[in-house]
């Protein structure tokens, strides 16, 4: 179960190409080379996150925090409404001669709901809008993928993108300072 | 702004001002590349299983035989095994409970705390931290679990309709406790697993590359397809942000909530408004002492010093001197609050825990809690790893008497002279609570080694190489 080289000539469809790059200041000048020359479907692979590199490549500002609130008002409210349901009106009772229901001491379960529902909601939407899980991927048959989850730092330009052709985009990513330039299988 | 500055022109003397240059501390010795912190990380995973870990993971697994035991036989019986009687109705199932749930607290300050305040040595030590959590909030669960006798009604503690159609009564703090550790426990994993994800593909990668495949594939289900995409990365960061801003109000409740058990009752020597913050800061102090037991023989024997240096035990050290002192500081804040209270059940509470039937375990308490982490306010002591053990050992001791002191003496003596009595713990409830040790250090040692025990990713983004801007300030 070798990877497939990625040198290989007979090639069903191509992904993209893929460059790398040794050290994270090639790598940020080299995405803001991309960026500006217009790209918009294309990617960079790193062992970490990359402080900046967002800005570099024109990421915009992530949408999860949508979900985070969306889960944490559901989540209070559900403890609130729980607790008036159960102990007002399901099963009105008497304890201690404190009233049916008070936000007071409902509160601290229903802050506890508001984080439980908010912890759920930023993981399911960071998936959801990550596209995870994908077991399978072009770049993940790239023999050199491997040091993408170590210590090298990698773009890849998808052939999809409008501006992508094959010896424009590769002397793009020549001049931007990227090595062991390979074409990526489909 | 420019205006301005052509209005009032700057002082002459502010060009000849030279800012210090304090240089941050390096968290990588030795200008380790990121290579090798992979190999160093992975190779602790993918090497042979070494022969002391398998005694270990012996000696764990026969240790935590006794809490089995000791649980099949309270279940078998009934809690009468256990040494509670009357007024002692809460002993040392709720002590272990308050112990263990207070070390699991250390780990998420460093996962959650110290990363919003961008606490970078953290990085080294989060996620072994976060593991000891998770595996302290399991052991801390048992005991209130086991506690309420039946254990078979135990789905009682939750709002699941049943054949009585009574529900909960969310007015009680033991319910809110439900909820707080419950919750506490849950959003422990799913922090570390989102933590863990990077690192897991690393380990699928590394793993098909030499050709094993079912350990790349098991590694691979749970990397979710991760490939280090710059576009995820800044999701991926965002989601953590927010789980580490969530954490750090629910890490402060649930510790508030478990000293609500005590102070939102009317006993003498728990009804006090102090719990909360005191109860907080002895849980990130017990909990560092934990902390500091775990890493410092790891670093030892894997040879982490150039990941966990001597900047990372200092910065621990300090924590454990300052919440230390802060809980010293609770200690004599409740005896002037019940003295200057004038209550005299509440002055009788606290003269009795010094100088009554329990002052042993008070002093013990003292000397271990008060007086052992003023020790770090040497360098000295700090830079002698064996002393620093030694002393996050007598902090742990400190604490689990700090719950006793708290728990039994309040107990012991209430406001009846005639329902007096005197604890003392059965040979069953002892062996438990000793199996909880091997409990732990079961899943610790399943965790060394099979988990990457430092978070890979984050503690290459400290590096020096890391920054995309080079050495000089932007």
């Amino acid at each position: 179960m070798a990877r497939t080289p990625t040198e290989e000539p007979a090639m069903d469809k191509s992904y993209g190409l893929i460059a790398a790059f040794d050290t994270t200041p090639a790598l940020y000048h080299a995405c803001e080379q991309v960026r500006n020359a217009g790209y918009t479907q294309w990617d960079a692979l790193t062992p970490f996150p990359v402080h900046g590199l967002d800005a570099a490549m024109g990421v915009r500002r992530s949408r999860v925090p949508r979900f985070s609130l969306t889960g944490g008002i559901i989540g209070f409210a559900t403890g609130m409404s729980l607790i008036w349901w159960t102990d007002a009106s399901d099963y009105a009772l008497i304890v201690g001669g404190k009233p049916y229901f008070s936000p007071m001491f409902a509160f601290p379960v229903s802050y506890e709901l508001a984080i439980l529902f908010t912890a759920f909601a930023t993981i399911i939407g960071m998936f959801l809008v990550n596209r995870l899980p994908m077991h399978y991927h072009p770049v993940q048959k790239a023999s050199q993928f491997v040091r993408a989850m170590d210590d090298r730092f990698y773009i890849v330009i998808e052939a999809n993108d409008p501006k992508f052709n094959v010896a424009a985009t590769r002397a793009l990513l020549e001049q931007a300072g990227g090595h062991d330039i390979a074409e990526l299988e489909e | 702004m420019g205006a301005h500055l052509a209005d009032h022109p700057a002082p002459a003397i502010l060009a000849e001002v030279q800012p210090a240059s304090l240089p941050r501390k390096e968290l990588v010795h030795h200008g380790r590349d990121f290579h090798w912190i992979t190999e160093k990380i992975c190779g602790i995973v993918e090497g042979p299983t070494p022969t002391w870990w398998w005694w270990c993971f012996g000696v764990a697994a026969f240790v935590a035989s006794f809490t089995v035991a000791g649980l099949t036989y309270l279940v078998g019986t009934g809690v009468g095994v256990w040494g509670h009687a009357n007024p002692v109705n809460w002993a040392w199932d709720i002590v272990n409970f308050v112990f263990w749930i207070g070390i699991g607290h250390a780990g998420t300050l460093i996962s959650a705390i110290l990363c919003l305040l961008r606490q970078k040595w953290r990085t080294s030590i989060n996620r072994a931290s976060e593991a000891m959590t998770i595996f302290a909030v399991a052991c801390a669960a048992i005991f209130p679990v086991f506690h309420v006798g039946r254990i078979w009604m135990a789905w009682y503690l939750f709002p699941i309709p049943n054949s009585n159609y009574i529900w909960q009564n969310f007015r009680s703090p033991l319910e809110w406790d439900v909820f707080a550790v419950s919750t506490y426990g849950t959003v422990s994993v799913l922090f570390w697993y989102i933590g863990l994800i990077p690192d897991l593909g690393t380990l699928r990668d590394r793993f098909f590359t030499v050709g094993r495949i079912w350990r790349a594939r098991i590694y691979g289900f749970f990397a979710m397809g991760w490939r280090g995409s710059n576009r995820h990365w800044s999701n991926y960061e965002m989601a953590y942000l927010i789980l580490a801003g969530i954490s750090t109000p629910l890490v402060l409740s649930v510790h508030t909530i478990v000293s609500f058990d005590f102070a939102v009752s009317l006993l003498p020597g728990w009804h006090t408004t102090i719990f909360p913050p005191y109860f907080v800061a002895g849980a990130i102090f017990s909990g560092f002492g934990m902390v500091m037991t775990l890493m410092l023989p790891l670093r030892a024997i894997f040879r982490l010093e150039d990941l966990i240096t001597q900047y990372h035990i200092d910065n621990m050290c300090k924590i454990t001197l300052a919440t230390g002192t802060m809980v010293g500081y609770a200690y004599s804040i409740e005896f002037f609050i019940a003295w200057y209270g004038s209550n005299p059940y509440e002055g009788f509470a606290f003269i009795n825990r010094a100088f009554g039937h329990y002052a042993w375990a008070y002093w013990i308490m003292v000397t271990c809690n008060v007086i052992t982490p003023q020790f770090f306010w040497f360098k000295a002591v700090r830079q002698n790893t064996t002393l620093v053990w030694c002393l996050a050992i007598m902090v742990n001791v400190g604490m689990w008497f700090e719950r006793f002191v708290i728990i039994v003496t309040s107990l012991a003596r209430d406001f009846l002279p005639s329902s007096w009595g005197y604890y003392s713990p059965s040979v069953v409830e002892i062996f438990t609570f000793f199996g909880t040790f091997g409990v732990f250090s079961f899943l610790f040692l399943l965790f060394i080694r099979f988990v990457p025990i430092m978070p890979m990713s984050e503690v290459k983004a400290v590096t020096a190489a890391a920054d995309p801007h080079g050495p000089h300030p932007h």
